[in-house]
């Protein structure tokens, strides 16, 4: 089944990305296709290369970007909020004149209209949030 | 099969639990994830609310989740089930639409 998730909040902030990332992995693993992973709100937070926990904690960004490099999961940032938090790939660095981007590899940044068709493509959209 | 409803905020701290059973129509699912596991423990004011609940919804509790706050399978109201995270997969892939309530 085509299953398709919405991650609302920021990682280490909010059990949220850690229930969807272990909902993901389930869901792999019997099979299941996860069409896409769009994160919204704070949850463009999940999508920074910059983020560096300690040794002993997981890390939440690299573990998306494995998922996206294993499974081929999609892991979109809605650009809107990501502009407001300061997460950006090179094209939107040059757009704004920043000087530097930090999208983490596997994500992508793109806009609602993503969401909307991740609710129309897949069986069925999973809520993660506060 | 209906609806997958989901909550995670404990009924001591939001009304996302009664927001949700007020509106979760008969014979949907109720499945109880992140800190809304509290709901499902036993001897708290909100048993009564679970119990009556229990007569027309099927409710689940994330096994994970009640681990990691101590909650025991055997502290838990009779007739709550509980689901690893497969079991989620899986209720997600049973039911038409699932619902998040935050």
């Amino acid at each position: 089944m085509k299953i398709g998730l919405l991650v609302n909040e920021g990682p280490y902030q909010h059990q949220a990305a850690d229930s969807a990332y272990r909902f993901a992995c389930a869901a792999l693993a019997k099979g299941h296709e996860i069409f896409r992973v769009f994160f919204y709100h704070d949850g463009v937070n999940n999508g920074t290369r910059l983020m560096t926990p300690p040794q002993d904690d997981r890390h939440i960004q690299q573990r998306w970007s494995e998922l996206a490099r294993t499974h081929g999961v999609d892991l979109v940032l809605c650009v809107a909020a990501a502009q407001r938090r300061g997460i950006c790939d090179p094209d939107e660095a040059k757009r704004n004149a920043k000087d530097a981007d930090n999208i983490a590899p596997g994500f992508r940044i793109s806009g609602l209209g993503q969401l909307v068709e991740a609710a129309i493509e897949c069986d069925r959209l999973v809520t993660f949030g506060d | 099969m209906p609806v997958l409803h989901t909550v995670n905020k404990s009924p001591f701290e939001k009304n996302a639990l009664d927001s949700c059973l007020s509106h979760a129509l008969d014979g949907s699912t109720l499945l109880l994830i992140e800190d809304g596991v509290y709901a499902a423990m036993r001897a708290s004011s909100i048993e009564p609310r679970i119990r009556r609940a229990l007569k027309r919804l099927r409710i689940h509790v994330l096994e994970n989740d009640c681990r990691a706050r101590g909650i025991s399978e055997d502290a838990l109201i009779e007739g709550v089930g509980s689901v690893d995270d497969a079991g989620f997969v899986d209720l997600v892939v049973e039911h038409d639409n699932v619902q998040a309530w935050l």
